[in-house]
């Protein structure tokens, strides 16, 4: 199964598209493409499209956190788009709504932005 | 009719999703909805990480070993390791309490366990290692048996 990501970056929006298992095992090579691509690109928000995430833990809401804290000190925002039932559970449960805007679709989240599609 | 398995394997992140995929499959004869597989799925995930991360420190050359069984709809899941032991059970399981914030954990896996299953019992002792003993009755089987 495993976890493959995919990268975009729209003005000063990264988007990180993700799909298969983020587990404990991929988090920790999740952590360093993603923080990566935070650093050597001039952006400030992020969209976390998990469309194909098949199965999420709490090891993959911890990789979440991590970066949702670089994007805090960047002065922008993480929205996270097009999530399934059961990863919709453990962002509720954990209580990552209330720092982690949700919206429907990738289009619409840009919009929110304020980058025009 | 009683089903027993039983399944041990080293200490690697890797077998993370072994683990996952092992006790799926076994549990699929209760025939479980998909939400309750995602569930035992994720408890499995959880205990086996924090077996691997805090259990072991990350060390490659130990083993976790899960044994499952199956009783009139109710699944019964033991996942043990024999690694450090937790000092202190009742604060290992609250929420957003992690003993390696370094390691960015998010302190949500006891807390994720114990939404998802219907009993959780922590069995811990510093220095001989720790068991997790989980049961959870599936809601199909519930109404068979009601």
């Amino acid at each position: 199964m495993g976890l493959s990501s995919n990268f975009d970056i729209k003005e000063d929006v990264l988007i990180v598209r993700l799909s298969g298992e983020l587990d404990h095992h991929e988090a920790e090579v999740l952590r360093n493409k993603w923080k990566d691509m935070i650093y050597k690109n001039a952006v400030k928000h992020v969209i976390l499209n998990l469309e194909s995430v098949t199965f999420m833990d709490s090891s993959g809401l911890g990789v979440v956190l991590g970066r949702y804290k670089e994007v805090l000190q960047l002065g922008g925002e993480m929205v996270v788009c097009s999530i399934s039932p059961p990863v919709k559970r453990l962002f509720e449960m954990s209580g990552l709504f209330k720092i982690i805007r949700l919206e429907e679709n990738e289009e619409f989240a840009l919009v929110t932005l304020g980058v025009a599609s | 009719m009683k089903n027993e398995m039983y399944v041990e394997f080293s200490s690697i992140s890797e077998n993370e999703s072994f683990a996952r995929v092992v006790v799926g499959s076994f549990i699929t004869q209760l025939d479980p909805t998909m939400d309750e597989l995602t569930e035992i799925k994720t408890v499995v995930s959880e205990a086996v990480t924090n077996s691997i991360i805090h259990g072991y420190n990350n060390e490659a050359h130990h083993k976790v070993s899960i044994s499952c069984t199956l009783y009139e709809g109710e699944i019964e899941l033991s996942i043990k390791d024999n690694g450090v032991g937790i000092g202190n059970v009742e604060e290992a399981r609250q929420p957003l309490y992690t003993s390696k914030p370094e390691l960015e954990r998010s302190g949500m896996g006891f807390t994720i366990i114990e939404n998802f299953m219907d009993t959780v019992e922590v069995i811990s002792n510093p220095g001989k290692g720790t068991t997790v003993h989980m049961t959870k009755q599936l809601t199909r089987s519930k109404t068979v048996c009601n």
